[in-house]
């Protein structure tokens, strides 16, 4: 009697039970695992399919038309690991770019008080933010083939921009020796901007007086690279595309997938940076900015040191994460056939080798080590900006 | 004594009152503003005029001879050489409009598809009828098991002498909505799952389940979809013919649960300490206190959350084109290959973006209300 009791005790123990409870987890994870990777192993040996990483060394035999690296079909499949990549963060890079100045005129635009440009706001939010990005992409992709020239009768823009059906030229910079010092004196302007501003701000909260400093800064930031630029004699040209028989030569070229991509992930990661940047200008209190003009600050401080710092407060972390959704969205690129890390490694090298556990766990990996990248930096910014004092 | 004459009210200046006022105030009330007004103005007349030429003043609209009370109209059916290319040809459209909506679904059995969406437009009916009545909650959860088990024998056939349709002649809108259905109600119940065990005390659960949700958070869909129609059949043991739909399922549903979990663990965060403890402190074990005391609190704050989450997973769906799927978009191109129908693409892209447009419209008016409805802070 007693011992059945104390058996039953046992049972009924909050520990005994959490124990239990995650052994038997374990255990199914376990299994689970087991018996899905002894069938993986079964079936890819019945199927004759190779494994190993070994494929990466073989010859990958196709050509890909875009790629910033130097690349021929004789070139490995780890090239086209990198090509892809490289595609990748290139398309990820311009579309943050374009997606921000957009996003932020129109989240702007949206708290307008004419109100047309508001209204226009809202309805460009409306439209896009509502539409799959999938067909955004298809749909800018059939636009510039359907609507853009041939070549010999492209769009000029100042004899150096060209576009045309086959994509956008643009002059390409080509980097001679001396250079890296450009590179040098912007980066020491930079750092000196800093120290400058450190040495006005302690003379401001010392004295009260207060310089502006915009003029030495564009002066460090600008005006030093550029003199070391032309004491070394431009040690940088251009190579500007140029139409030869029925195609433009040199330069470099864009091609209409990439333009369709870069554009349709802008446009549609826009909407959301603009209710960001709106939701947080939309947090600053009305009497912020009271205080502000109490204070006797200028329209520009307070904007400067009262509204942005708060506003931007709210809407940079949404923001970093809508960059993360436009760098997972680019693997869309699929649909086009963009050559980016998806597209070329996921999708080509993955149809000629047929080792999917391998090329898609590479692929997921990649994409695994961005988000991870873009969420440290979230945590960095989230901390950086949290309220201090309270 | 004077006499004091009450004189007639002026006016208040036309500038004042009305329309004008409310230009000036507006659209003109300074400077920059003017110049704002006239650029937005400029660029509208740049963009709309064509836009409806194209859609509707120049498009041809010749859907063939048909009669109302004895009236005849239109004339002989537009083809595609006579329909001209610089506007758009709609009686492609109305000729294309089954494949749009079922896709390859046999001709004769559509009848199956248009019960079921009879029957959704009923359950909208319910659910507004049933709302704040007693024993609400039996009925609701009553139909919303029933509905989905009756539509998908409806549709997929091969019980009680209904003819059998094969997945792969499921397509277009139906398609569209089946994924959209099947990826919210499966995965719903696995993400409220996921976001207990990673709110969990027990380790061994949490960490689980936080790898999974973080894993699946990272990457973007389309890999999970390659992952489920290249690698998933290796995993089971006579998995060589695996349906290509269900695998599509298995991978939106599994994308979707790591998203519902956050959602929903975002409302577990918000229940405060104190109903746990006094949860505990009646004596409610772990099932009882989350199904009787916390989830009921925290999905009801999710609600608005739940539906946003919803509408990018049916903004998702148009990616199981990419894996061989044939859903709206993909017929698109389909049925722009016609023969007789060759290079209208933009007709069909127009079609589909409208009709996903409107269903995500709506989903996203709907959540905001449900914001408003739910929302018990009295910031505004």
């Amino acid at each position: 009697m007693k011992q059945e009791k104390s058996l039953l005790s046992f049972l009924n123990n909050n520990e005994t039970r959490a124990i239990a409870f995650q052994v038997i987890t374990l255990l199914i994870i376990a299994f689970v695992f087991y018996s899905g990777i002894s069938n993986l192993i079964f079936n890819i040996e019945a199927r004759e399919i190779h494994t190993g990483f070994s494929f990466l060394s073989n010859r990958a035999g196709f050509d890909i038309n875009e790629s910033m690296i130097a690349y021929t079909p004789e070139h490995s499949n780890l090239r086209v690991f990198y090509v892809g990549l490289i595609n990748t963060l290139v398309v990820a890079v311009v579309g943050i770019i374009f997606a921000t100045i957009i996003g932020f005129i129109i989240g702007v635009a949206r708290l307008s008080n004419n109100w047309l440009i508001s209204k226009l706001a809202a309805g460009y939010i409306e439209l896009f933010r509502n539409i799959p990005i999938l067909i955004q992409i298809l749909i800018w992709y059939n636009m510039a083939l359907l609507t853009l020239p041939s070549p010999r009768g492209s769009f000029n823009f100042f004899d150096s921009i060209f576009i045309n059906k086959r994509g956008i030229y643009v002059p390409e910079p080509v980097i001679e020796t001396g250079f890296v010092w450009v590179l040098i004196a912007v980066v020491l302007g930079i750092a000196l901007t800093f120290l400058m501003k450190r040495h006005f701000k302690q003379k401001h909260s010392k004295t009260g007086v207060y310089t502006h400093t915009i003029g030495y800064s564009i002066g460090l930031i600008f005006g030093l690279p550029l003199v070391v630029f032309f004491l070394l004699g431009s040690p940088l040209h251009f190579d500007y595309p140029a139409l030869t028989g029925f195609n433009f030569k040199g330069g470099r070229t864009f091609s209409p997938e990439f333009l369709a991509l870069a554009v349709a992930l802008s446009v549609y990661t826009a909407t959301y940076i603009a209710e960001a940047i709106r939701s947080g200008i939309e947090a600053v209190d009305k009497g912020q900015k009271e205080a502000a003009a109490a204070l006797g600050l200028t329209q520009t401080q307070s904007l400067k040191l009262v509204v942005l710092p708060q506003a931007l407060r709210v809407a940079i972390p949404p923001t970093i994460n809508q960059y993360l959704n436009l760098t997972k969205n680019s693997s869309l690129a699929t649909a086009i056939g963009y050559p980016e890390l998806m597209s070329a490694f996921g999708g080509t090298v993955l149809n000629q080798v047929g080792q999917a556990v391998e090329i898609l766990g590479m692929t997921m990996a990649v994409y695994l080590v961005i988000s991870l990248l873009i969420s440290l930096l979230l945590n960095i910014v989230n901390k950086k900006m949290s309220i201090k004092g309270q | 004594m004077a006499v004091y004459e009450q004189q007639e009210l002026r006016k208040p200046p036309i500038s004042q009152v009305g329309i004008v006022r409310w230009l000036r105030v507006n659209l003109f009330s300074s400077r920059v503003n003017i110049g704002l007004t006239l650029a937005a103005l400029y660029m509208l007349y740049i963009i709309i005029p064509p836009l409806l030429n194209w859609t509707i003043f120049d498009a041809n609209f010749n859907f063939g001879e048909f009669s109302i009370f004895g009236f005849e109209f239109g004339e002989v059916m537009a083809t595609n050489t006579n329909c001209g290319r610089s506007a758009a040809c709609w009686p492609f459209i109305y000729e294309k409009f089954d494949m749009f909506i079922y896709g390859f679904y046999p001709r004769d059995l559509v009848w199956r598809v248009d019960s079921v969406f009879a029957m959704t437009a009923m359950l909208f009916v319910i659910v507004r009828l049933v709302r704040n009545r007693k024993g609400s909650a039996k009925i609701l959860l009553t139909t919303f098991v029933v509905f989905p088990i009756v539509s998908f024998y409806l549709i997929a056939g091969g019980v009680f002498g209904l003819e059998e349709v094969k997945t792969h002649q499921w397509g277009g809108l139906t398609l569209t909505l089946v994924i959209a259905s099947v990826g919210i109600l499966v995965s719903f119940p696995i993400g409220i799952l996921l976001a207990l065990g990673r709110q969990s005390n027990l380790r061994v659960i949490s960490f689980f389940s936080t790898i999974y949700i973080e894993f699946i958070r990272a990457v973007p869909l389309i890999t999970i979809l390659f992952m489920a129609s290249f690698v998933l059949p290796l995993f089971f043991t006579g998995g060589v013919d695996f349906d290509k739909l269900l695998r599509a399922l298995i991978a939106i549903t599994l994308f979707q649960a790591a998203y519902f979990a956050e959602v929903v663990r975002g409302g577990l965060q918000a229940i405060p300490t104190g109903q746990y403890e006094a949860a505990d402190a009646i004596g409610l074990n772990y099932v009882q206190k989350n199904a009787l005391i916390i989830l009921p609190q925290a999905l009801k704050i999710s609600i608005p959350n739940l539906v946003g989450s919803s509408i990018s997973l049916f903004k998702d769906t148009t990616l199981v084109l990419i894996i061989g799927l044939m859903d709206m978009l993909a017929m698109v191109n389909m049925t722009a290959n016609d023969i007789n129908w060759l290079g209208r693409e933009t007709e069909g892209f127009v079609f589909v973006t409208m009709t996903m447009w409107i269903f995500l419209y709506s989903m996203s008016r709907y959540s905001r209300k449900l914001e408003v409805r739910f929302s018990t802070d009295h910031k505004n």
